[in-house]
């Protein structure tokens, strides 16, 4: 079993699935020479020509676009946004083209359209976002946000496979910090299913990408405490794994919704939505959210470090909601 | 409809709402679009999505659906191409866009991608003058749109949009061109909309004098004297293929009228591909097992 950081997970699963499947380009900005500002394919036009490493202009909207008209003719792109905030200049043909073919005239497309995410490496307000919210709302759409190295793998094999577009969230602070073993071969890691990181019956700790770090040191510290808390990896967050958020709610009675993404009409008002309305009977204490404030995300370290979430934060929470 | 003759088995087309003439060219059924517009359950989206939106995917040559939002139809034809070319096969496309929507930055990027790559796209640009009440002059400072053949390095042409014979040599010429690797083409073809922008609009913003030109410009009635003055018909036969249009539509206006409408609960299903229904809205308060008063 290799050894491999969460980016080189990334890298493996494209190029496993291009050797597999012929049906598999890349396509967007510097992919192809340069093999992507992140190096996530690199040596992949070496391997596989032209044709199916991409280059294009600065055209994020073209670049959806394209792998929107590719996968109707039968091919299953993946689509780099260099980072993910440059996504909002396809917002447009992933709402309006991609999520809603299928429904109106019965067209799949499984397109990929993945990048960096995230903060914590001082890219501020234009390299940094967590745009997840904005495509929640969306139907057509899946969202998938891999925390570690096996699910970075397992995810984006299964959104190449996928047959309808996937947005793939990859955490740029995970990017070499986070290294585990990673089974030789073919992982495939389900759309749709969370995955309990961590067992504890006092508090949930619901969450995904790189707050999972977060919540497990979190989890450590409030171990040495005497409080047992358990942390749901979400990795899907359209659509949520309801049952998952339920059981573990149910279990402990006292849930956090952890994220990086802004607090108003982020994600956790929708988790928190979900406990309220089908496991309220079960709930000790009201439903928390540790999220940045409303602000965009700052440049200078001190304000950057003031914006995020970290352990200390998450440890507050849990305390404030074991003792209610 | 000149320009959508021009096409080869297998080429990709997508319409816009101007173009209806061109969906009837490459096979669809006014039947179909009765029903769309109807809203029934037997349109080609079944009562999802209006007007000509809905679309095919066919080897006879696929017509990849158009959306509200105008130029993006660019950029998908041009994936669509890339596609093609990786299966090493000789399809080009065409879709047209007016002279409102070149203004998009869809179609923008698209299109100055499509150079770029140099895919087999022919793009015809009516410029039919207004979109929906805006003249042209107030959306561009350069209103020959051919000009930006060239700003975008391709092939660039101008016809008489209302010649239909003419159109089609055009596109013909360009579609061949293209199929070379001469790359896109961008084709202007000067018309004029000789109604509102959609059946609301009274289009009082048009000076009467522009329609009166413009109806003596018809391109129907200009065809059918070229054909009658070539002895290539007799008023008779034109008459004749009037009244058999006429019924055949007035038929199909009818079956679409007797079709039922959707099924409510059919509204739910195909949203993705590997879950039969979207999740219905669940129950005000859901069951929930009672923890008992604690």
């Amino acid at each position: 079993m290799p050894v491999l950081t969460y980016l080189e997970a990334i890298r493996l699963a494209l190029l496993e699935e291009m050797q597999k499947d012929e049906r598999v380009f890349v396509i967007g900005e510097d992919v192809g020479a340069y093999g992507g500002a992140f190096r996530v394919t690199a040596g992949f036009l070496d391997t596989f020509g032209e044709s199916r490493v991409i280059d294009t202009p600065i055209s994020e909207s073209a670049i959806v676009g394209a792998a929107i008209g590719a996968s109707l003719m039968g091919m299953r792109p993946v689509a780099e946004m260099q980072f993910i905030d440059f996504i909002s200049c396809a917002f447009d043909m992933l709402v309006n083209y991609a999520a809603k073919t299928r429904y109106r005239w019965g067209a799949g497309v499984p397109i990929v359209v993945r990048g960096p995410c995230g903060g914590g490496v001082h890219g501020g307000p234009f390299h940094s976002q967590n745009p997840e919210s904005y495509f929640m709302n969306v139907p057509g759409l899946k969202i998938v946000a891999p925390a570690t190295p096996t699910d970075a793998k397992g995810l984006m094999t299964a959104a190449i496979r996928d047959p309808d577009p996937v947005i793939y969230l990859e955490h740029k602070f995970l990017y070499r910090r986070i290294k585990e073993d990673v089974p030789d071969g073919e992982i495939v890691t389900p759309i749709g299913q969370a995955r309990v990181a961590r067992v504890g019956r006092d508090v949930s700790i619901l969450t995904y990408a790189a707050m999972l770090h977060v919540a497990l040191e979190a989890a450590e510290a409030a171990a040495r405490d005497g409080i047992d808390v358990e942390v749901v990896d979400l990795r899907t967050l359209l659509p949520l794994d309801e049952e998952a958020i339920l059981r573990s709610a149910a279990k402990t009675g006292k849930v956090i919704v952890l994220h990086e993404a802004t607090r108003t009409g982020g994600p956790g008002g929708e988790i928190a939505a979900v406990v309220a309305e089908r496991a309220f009977d079960y709930l000790d204490a009201p439903v928390v959210r540790v999220a940045p404030p409303d602000t965009p995300v700052p440049y200078s370290p001190p304000l950057e470090d003031a914006f995020l979430p970290n352990a200390q934060k998450v440890g507050d929470a849990i305390r404030a909601l074991v003792r209610y | 409809m000149g320009s959508a003759y021009a096409l080869s088995r297998g080429d990709i087309f997508t319409p816009l709402i101007r173009n209806l003439g061109a969906i009837f060219v490459r096979g669809g059924k006014p039947r179909d679009v009765f029903a769309q517009y109807m809203a029934k359950a037997t349109g080609p989206t079944r009562g999802r999505d209006l007007n000509v939106h809905f679309g095919w995917l066919s080897e006879e040559g696929s017509m990849p659906s158009v959306i509200s939002m105008l130029g993006d139809m660019v950029s998908v034809l041009t994936g669509a191409l890339l596609a093609e070319r990786m299966k090493k096969r000789q399809t080009a496309a065409l879709t047209w866009i007016g002279d409102g929507g070149v203004s998009t930055g869809a179609f923008h990027e698209g299109f100055n991608l499509a150079c770029a790559l140099k895919v087999p796209l022919v793009v015809i640009v009516e410029n039919n003058k207004y979109a929906y009440s805006t003249p042209t002059y107030k959306q561009t400072a350069n209103t020959r749109f051919v000009d930006r053949a060239k700003a975008y390095g391709c092939h660039g042409a101008e016809v008489d949009g209302n010649d239909v014979l003419a159109v089609y040599e055009v596109t013909r010429q360009a579609l061949e061109r293209a199929r070379r690797g001469g790359g896109p083409s961008l084709i202007e073809a000067d018309t004029m909309r000789m109604r509102g922008h959609a059946e609301h609009d009274d289009m009082k913003y048009v000076p009467a004098s522009l329609l009166e030109e413009w109806s003596r410009k018809d391109p129907i009635l200009r065809y059918e004297t070229k054909l009658l003055e070539r002895g290539m018909a007799t008023p008779e036969e034109l008459s004749a293929i009037t009244a058999e249009v006429d019924a055949a539509l007035a038929a199909d206006v009818a079956a679409a009228e007797a079709s039922p409408m959707p099924d409510p609960a059919s509204g739910l299903d195909g949203v993705y591909g590997d879950r039969p229904t979207a999740s219905p809205v669940p129950p005000l308060v859901a069951d929930q097992a009672r923890r008992g008063t604690s």
